[in-house]
């Protein structure tokens, strides 16, 4: 058994590089929060997601593309079959060429990404003074501190500091790396009115939304957190087996 | 006689008489090879890097349907095996994260032969080959994570490609043939993933020539002495019985990083898409060749830095004869163990600097840990085994089971 923990050790202490180059951040403290879908049993609560779609619907969605995001993918979020029809129906895509070799409008399907609210990068470039909207498919999983950091930089728009010269178009957000950034303070009391009653001051409605962008990042977390459940209790109960065969064998040999 | 066999022993017998696979395996890891009998669990680890090896070769068979090599493409097919790909998320995590633990399992195996001095005779070309795989696995890790096509992917590329310019007269001629032109782009990433999928077999070819080796002297031991006949057992069952449990002890540490932390290894920015004109705040590999990326950051000159990042790999070619003493385990060896830690403890830091910005402090630390690597291996290695006093080794791995040397 000593053994063992020597090993384990071992792998840990190796492991440690990866663990403080992960764990580094820039020095800004993120206000952690409680996601639904941390820890082994964490998943996504629907109804925040589909909240959080409400507010990317009605305000991000103006700049902000989800390339990744097909709108039969809401069938997972609870939509039936129908209602991923009808919300489909609400915007359009553009296909062809057609046999006249025209392209044309048409009403999106649920195989349909959702339509770029820009038709390219210049385009969305020159809309927002030149800073460039990224996509937010994965926007979560592509910055350090996580839906943590997407949250709280939603909320960290304040007035600069004395003597802190803001670039013009620009605006302050104390999360943000190097404080200047160029996507205006969007999210506050009331932007929103859910459907459901939910409370939509500025906290929960930025919660919500970043709920909703972690779903898009990572579709298959519900998945994977009840798969891992069974894998790693039959792995538990494999090992278990495995060491009582292995002293059993063992047992007539000195050692 | 012979109708008294069942009609599967006659088949068997049949094949065997033909193609003598059956028994070459039994040879190789079965009843016919004799193993010490007092292999401590870190022994383990060389079947936990066979294991994690062909788990890297079978995922990555899978993903490799659904992956498109081209450069306006691989990003969105790595999404698509995420998203779309029947349970693409899980082939894709085991893959990223089963090459971090296949390097956790090599590594730990790598310390373990160089605690119990696996690597001297009569196993230096034993540890040769090993030496070789894990310079294949670097590459091959490597050039696999750069085919997501990525932000970190596109300039870890860009990076560890330009050091070849360093090469006196054709360095440039190097740089454009590893490119396929004249800068990382489609072709880079033709040829890296044409080249990840051939490697890992090269690594399997090499396995194979590493347990040929490996059945020459025989297994080596934590005493380090040579193992009697009557202190051997075969491999099988007792060692598959004990690597089947070791196995499974790893797999609740990867398991639990796949299914939970899938993304704790990895560097957010490259689930940005690779772009030319954005150079990401700070350029680090993953973390296995963090050490080795140290040790090129900590010598000023790009040349230097270069030979020095692959002088470190190749010196253990010659550990061999560096180390000058004759026995081999630690156990037996008070001021080696003391050494032996201390190198761990500083390939450890210099992992942690080869993750920071090359200034200040980690600086000083990844030129000091640099400067010990080398001094460990040339200087202290032969030093130690001349003027060391080993104590006195057992006669025999039963006799020190029976009662422990001291």
């Amino acid at each position: 058994m000593r053994n063992i923990l020597l090993v384990a050790t071992a792998a840990v202490a190796l492991a440690i590089p990866s663990v403080i180059n992960a764990a580094e951040e820039h020095e800004v403290h993120l206000a952690k929060q409680e996601w639904s879908f941390n820890g082994v049993l964490g998943k996504f609560d629907k109804e925040q997601v589909q909240r959080g779609f409400q507010v990317y619907k009605d305000v991000c969605s103006a700049c902000h593309s989800l390339q990744y995001l097909a709108f039969r993918n809401f069938e997972d979020l609870g939509y039936s079959e129908e209602q991923v029809k009808a919300l489909a129906g609400q915007y359009e895509v553009t296909d062809g060429p057609n046999d006249e070799g025209e392209m044309f409008k048409r009403k999106a399907k649920a195989s349909d990404h959702l339509p770029h609210p820009f038709p390219n990068d210049q385009a969305a470039r020159a809309a927002n003074g030149g800073a460039l909207p990224p996509d937010l498919s994965l926007v979560t999983k592509a910055r350090e501190g996580g839906p943590d950091y997407i949250y709280n930089l939603l909320l960290a728009y304040e007035e600069p500091p004395k003597g802190f010269e803001l670039l013009p178009g620009l605006n302050y957000n104390k999360v943000f790396p190097g404080n200047q950034i160029a996507m205006a303070k969007q999210i506050q009391d009331g932007l929103v009115t859910y459907a459901d009653g939910a409370p939509n001051d500025a906290a929960h409605v930025a919660k919500d939304v970043t709920a909703f962008l972690h779903w898009v990042a990572e579709p298959k977390l519900d998945a994977r957190h009840s798969t891992g459940l069974r894998v790693l209790l039959y792995t538990l109960l494999f090992t278990v087996l495995a060491y009582l065969a292995k002293r059993r064998i063992w047992a007539k040999i000195e050692h | 006689m012979d109708n008294q066999k069942s009609v599967w022993r006659r088949a068997f017998e049949w094949h065997e008489a033909r193609l003598p696979i059956i028994s070459y395996i039994d040879h190789a890891v079965g009843t016919q090879y004799p193993a010490p009998k007092n292999l401590n669990y870190f022994w383990n680890f060389g079947f936990i890097a066979g294991f994690m090896l062909m788990t890297m070769i079978l995922t990555g068979i899978f993903l490799a349907m659904n992956y498109t090599d081209h450069t306006s493409m691989a990003f969105d097919s790595v999404e698509h095996i995420m998203r779309d790909v029947n349970y693409g998320w899980l082939i894709r995590y085991m893959h990223f994260n089963g090459a971090s633990f296949f390097f956790i399992a090599v590594y730990i195996h790598i310390f373990r032969g160089l605690y119990y001095g696996s690597y001297k005779a009569p196993r230096e070309v034993l540890w040769w080959i090993g030496v070789i795989i894990l310079i294949v696995m670097m590459a091959t890790a490597f050039m696999g994570y750069v085919l997501p096509w990525g932000q970190m992917s596109f300039w870890g590329a860009k990076v560890i490609t330009s050091l070849f310019t360093a090469i006196p007269v054709v360095g440039d001629a190097i740089t454009t043939l590893l490119w396929g032109g004249f800068g990382v782009d489609n072709p880079t990433l033709n040829r890296f993933f044409s080249l990840h999928y051939l490697l890992p077999f090269v690594i399997l070819g090499l396995v194979v020539l590493h347990i040929w080796a490996l059945h020459i002297p025989g297994s080596n031991n934590p005493l380090g002495i040579d193992a009697a006949p009557a202190d051997k057992i075969p491999f099988h069952p007792y060692y598959t019985a004990k690597d089947a449990f070791g196995v499974g002890v790893f797999l609740l540490f990867y398991f639990a990083v796949v299914f939970y932390a899938p993304n704790a290894l990895g560097d957010p920015v490259n689930y940005v898409k690779a772009n030319p004109l954005v150079t990401p705040n700070s350029i680090v590999p993953e973390w296995y060749l963090l050490p080795f990326y140290a040790i090129l950051r900590a010598i000023p000159n790009k040349l230097l830095g270069f030979i020095a990042m692959f002088g470190a790999l190749l010196v253990l070619f010659v550990l061999p004869w560096l180390d000058t003493s004759r026995v081999r385990s630690a156990t037996f060896r008070p001021v080696y163990r003391v050494f032996f830690w201390l190198f761990l403890l500083n390939a450890i830091m210099l992992g942690w600097c080869g993750a920071q910005h090359p200034e200040g402090l980690p600086l000083v630390l990844s030129r000091l840990g640099t400067a010990w690597y080398f001094l460990h291996m040339i200087v202290i290695l032969p030093v130690v085994g001349w003027l060391e006093t080993p104590k006195p080794l057992p006669v025999s791995i039963s006799q020190s089971v029976l009662k422990p040397a001291e």
